[in-house]
């Protein structure tokens, strides 16, 4: 492994873990989109990377997979929604944005201490890497449970799989049939995800989740 | 090729089971799945005592291409499988022949026809296993096959709960099994028995298999305090489906034991033998107590299959302490009493439960107040109860007693044993058999006594008729092997001595063949029982007594009526019953040990009602055991009820919390 290969292959996925910490606080929609989109131009990058430095032409396809669907499709459509949705006003976080950025921080040094702790076989770029996409993969979920509106619980749940494509293109030897299926599996609970926001919408007049949980009677 | 007899016999059976729900039309399909089965177990009976008498030095093993992709599924029939195969289609041949006459009377046979022999073909699979695939799936369908037959009558209300209670143990002990084998393939990396057996696993590890394969194979058979549903169940199902459950069903769960415990598990270590040898202790007084309190009598029966589990693990507990110690004779010993008693076991209960099945068929009654006078009315089936009381109560000369001397002979030698723990406790295990064996005893004089003798109670019993010829040759058949058994059992030592052979280093001493020769376990001049001997005494004894009263006595017969202590009453319901029959004893041994009480309502003077005595028992096992596990396991439902009702983002962050959690502990482990 020569050291540029190595240097480079960290600094895209050290961004990557990065530009999740600036979903994290993003609080204005279109903001959130952007930086999404971001997100899945790094992880493009970053994959391609890897591709370059395994010489494995097969993540080339992996890293295109990821710059149409997740860096171009995807934000196109979430864009579209939320204008049709005329939702373009200010989300709100629950629990603050300092204690989020803490609780982020933490799960990023635990990341680094369990994956560095527990995988001393592997070489070197692969546990960075996996440390990486874990830290990516958690701070995603945080995304998911600290948000309540849906637009931005989908955003997280892309991001955390981001992670996880970052994880499957660091471990040598995986199989492109996994990764296209996960990508399919990410395309069609976007789809899934995106008709019951319309539907959410259509009955409640917004995409606040504390509403549906209201009509539920699960708040009161 | 016997193995492969066998197997082709399992498989008939499953095609029986599947045709008799194909011809649920045909009238007559009763007797043909009974006779179908008959054969069968006949057939695959021949295979077992071939492989066991005539060709015992193979063990034939083979591979199928069957069950789970790329594994292939592993037979084998060693010389413990031939002894297991033999005894389990004894079984079969016994019940479906009881069965024959028996299952015309059956209300709802469509509920009973497939599982009968399903049931059969899932113990069958057990015993013949050789990895732990096949083994856990034949054990299941045993399990699930019983399930169904005892649930078949489901309109009583007690029936359903004692299969609820059963199917509960039965996944509790299949899980801790599956969790032994686990543990036994981690050490050589295969569900194989062969590699199992080539492994070693290290102390601590072999004591968890030894306590798993006790929970789960001890539910199976009856051990306390597991045995709660085994009366309940056993009786629930049709009397020949009891009679397999406790006479054959509790034997392959010995045999899971055996299995696991002597062959694959490698060297014991003496430390496993002391909680058998307790719980056995305790199951054997136990059970022969509650058996005492009983007044159904195949509930009594069921709890006499736990006073037997005890005996034999008696035996098994021993055999584990003296082959720890390297004392492989002593080992061969405790091994051969507790398989003897194991055969014999299913050969009296088999014969105990099929009569009740015909005193069950003749009068409809299982409770033993009810009866009372069927010798009269079932001379057939009185004789061979009686064969079978005595053969369970450990009387010579019946087979029961020889199987018990043995396991008594291998207490005496365990001053043997290096360790002072276990000297003091097989005295005293030995003490605590000695008891049940005399409670035994006691129980069948109550059981045979107020259901055979006497007058009859209730006009159900006075108008019973004697049973169909099938079923009393089935039970006549039983009872004659138990006579066998019982008078050449030097004969059976030497039968066994394969099986001790493979799993003690050693067997016996070949026993003499001539059959008056008697039977010496260890040496000439230490102990010898010779039965047949014994036999002719008690014959001879028996016909000069009878012959002295005959010539000295009244010449006429006389009838009178029995049991009026001189004062003739014209209700039978002066006679003595089952519970002031047990009287004395409950309140010897009961008071303390199941806290029963006695209590007298006498009705004010001038009140025309009669006085009753009631007697109040608690359950040690349930009130020890299930009911505070049953609290805490309602106390967190209830706790954790809540849960049901959060948010889908709060799960979300349950989840997030839990995995948070994992990776902490992960990386503090490490």
């Amino acid at each position: 492994m020569n050291t540029i290969g190595f240097d480079v292959a960290h600094l895209l996925s050290g961004s990557l873990v990065l530009v999740s910490f600036i979903l994290l606080y993003q609080d204005r929609v279109f903001a959130l989109l952007h930086m999404f989109t971001f997100h899945a131009l790094v992880l493009s990058f970053s994959v391609a990377w890897q591709a370059f430095v395994q010489d494995a032409p097969h993540l080339y396809i992996t890293a295109a997979i990821a710059l149409i669907f997740k860096a171009l499709l995807i934000p196109i459509v979430l864009r579209r929604i939320v204008v049709q949705l005329r939702i373009h006003q200010v989300l709100e976080t629950v629990g603050g944005i300092g204690p989020t950025m803490l609780a982020g921080m933490a799960l990023v040094a635990l990341s680094l201490v369990v994956t560095l702790r527990t995988t001393h076989a592997g070489d070197r770029l692969s546990r960075e890497d996996l440390a990486f996409a874990l830290a990516v993969i958690l701070l995603g979920m945080l995304m998911i449970v600290t948000r309540r509106n849906a637009i931005s619980q989908i955003i997280g749940f892309m991001s955390l799989e981001n992670g996880l494509i970052l994880a499957a293109a660091g471990a040598k030897g995986m199989p492109l049939v996994v990764e296209i299926s996960v990508a399919f599996a990410v395309l069609i609970a976007f789809i899934v995800i995106g008709i019951f926001l319309f539907r959410i919408r259509e009955r409640f007049d917004t995409v606040d989740t504390l509403v549906v949980e209201r009509f539920r009677g699960e708040r009161r | 090729m016997t193995l492969i007899t066998a197997l082709g016999c399992s498989a008939a059976l499953l095609l029986i089971s599947i045709a008799s729900v194909l011809l649920r039309r045909f009238s007559g399909r009763n007797a043909l799945v009974y006779a179908a089965t008959l054969a069968v177990s006949l057939l695959s009976l021949a295979c077992g005592i071939e492989a066991l008498l005539v060709s015992p030095a193979g063990s034939p093993t083979l591979s199928l291409p069957l069950g789970v992709p790329w594994l292939h599924t592993h037979f084998r029939l060693d010389a413990l499988s031939s002894l297991f195969l033999a005894i389990i289609s004894w079984g079969g041949v016994s019940s479906s022949l009881f069965a024959l006459g028996y299952g015309r009377h059956e209300s709802s046979p469509e509920r009973i026809l497939p599982f009968f022999p399903l049931f059969l073909a899932g113990m069958i699979w057990v015993v013949l296993a050789d990895d732990a695939y096949v083994f856990l799936f034949g054990w299941e369908i045993m399990s699930l096959a019983s399930w169904a037959l005892v649930v078949s009558h489901h309109r009583e209300e007690e029936n359903i709960r004692a299969g609820h209670l059963y199917l509960t143990m039965a996944a509790i002990g299949a899980f801790t099994l599956l969790l032994a084998f686990g543990l036994l393939a981690s050490a050589g990396g295969g569900y194989l028995f062969s590699s199992i057996r080539a492994s070693a696993l290290s102390p601590r590890l072999a004591g968890a298999v030894l306590l798993l394969t006790t929970i789960g194979a001890g539910s199976k058979a009856g051990l306390f305090p597991l045995h709660a549903w085994l009366p309940l169940a056993h009786p629930a199902a049709p009397s020949h489906v009891s009679a397999l459950m406790s006479g054959v069903m509790t034997k392959v769960a010995i045999y899971g034991f055996i299995r696991i415990v002597f062959d694959l598990l490698g060297p014991p270590s003496w430390e496993g033998s002391l909680p058998l040898l307790l719980l056995g202790g305790v199951t054997a007084v136990l059970g022969v107590l509650y058996a005492l309190m009983q007044h159904d009598l195949k509930r009594l029966l069921a709890y006499h299959t736990v006073e037997n589990i005890g005996i034999i693990f008696i035996g098994l507990g021993l055999a584990l302490a003296f082959s720890a110690n390297r004392i492989p004779w002593a080992a061969a010993l405790s091994l051969t009493a507790a398989l003897f008693h194991t055969i014999n076991h299913s050969l009296f209960k088999g014969l105990l439960f099929l009569g009740s099945g015909s005193v069950l068929e003749a009068t409809g009654e299982r409770e033993m107040d009810k009866l009372g006078g069927l010798i009269h009315r079932m001379p057939g089936t009185t004789v061979a109860f009686l064969l079978g009381s005595v053969a369970i109560s450990g009387l010579p000369p019946l087979n029961g007693f020889a199987s018990e001397w043995l396991t008594f002979q291998a207490i005496l030698v365990s001053p043997n044993l290096p360790q002072w723990a276990l000297k003091f406790l097989i005295v005293a295990v030995g003490a605590l058999l000695a008891l049940s064996a005399a409670l035994a005893a006691a129980c069948f004089v109550k059981a045979f006594g107020v259901s055979f003798l006497g007058r009859p109670r209730t006009s159900a019993a006075a108008e019973a008729r004697e049973t169909d010829p099938w079923s009393l040759s089935a039970l006549f058949a039983n009872a004659f092997f138990c006579l066998l058994a019982g008078l050449f059992p030097g004969q059976v030592v030497n039968a066994l001595g394969p099986v001790v052979q493979e799993l003690a280093g050693q067997a016996l001493p070949r026993q003499s063949l001539p059959f008056w020769e008697p039977m010496i376990p260890i040496a000439q001049n230490r102990s010898s029982y010779d039965a047949f001997l014994l036999f002719v005494l008690i014959a001879f004894a028996g016909l000069m007594i009878a012959g002295l009263v005959r010539g000295i006595g009244f010449r006429p017969i006389r009838r009178s009526p029995a049991w009026d202590c001189g004062y003739p009453d014209p209700s039978p319901a002066t006679q003595y019953t089952s519970p002031s029959l047990a009287q004395p004893i409950r309140r010897v041994y009961a008071s303390s040990l199941f806290g029963a009480r006695e209590a007298v309502e006498s009705s004010p003077p001038g009140d025309p009602r009669p006085a009753r005595i009631s007697v109040k028992m608690r359950d040690p096992a349930w009130e020890g055991l299930y009911l505070p596990i049953a609290r805490i396991v309602s106390f967190l439902a209830d706790r954790l009820n809540p849960m049901q009702f959060l948010t889908i983002r709060r799960y979300l962050l349950l989840v997030f919390l839990l995995l948070v959690f994992l990776l902490l502990l992960l990386s503090l482990w490490i």
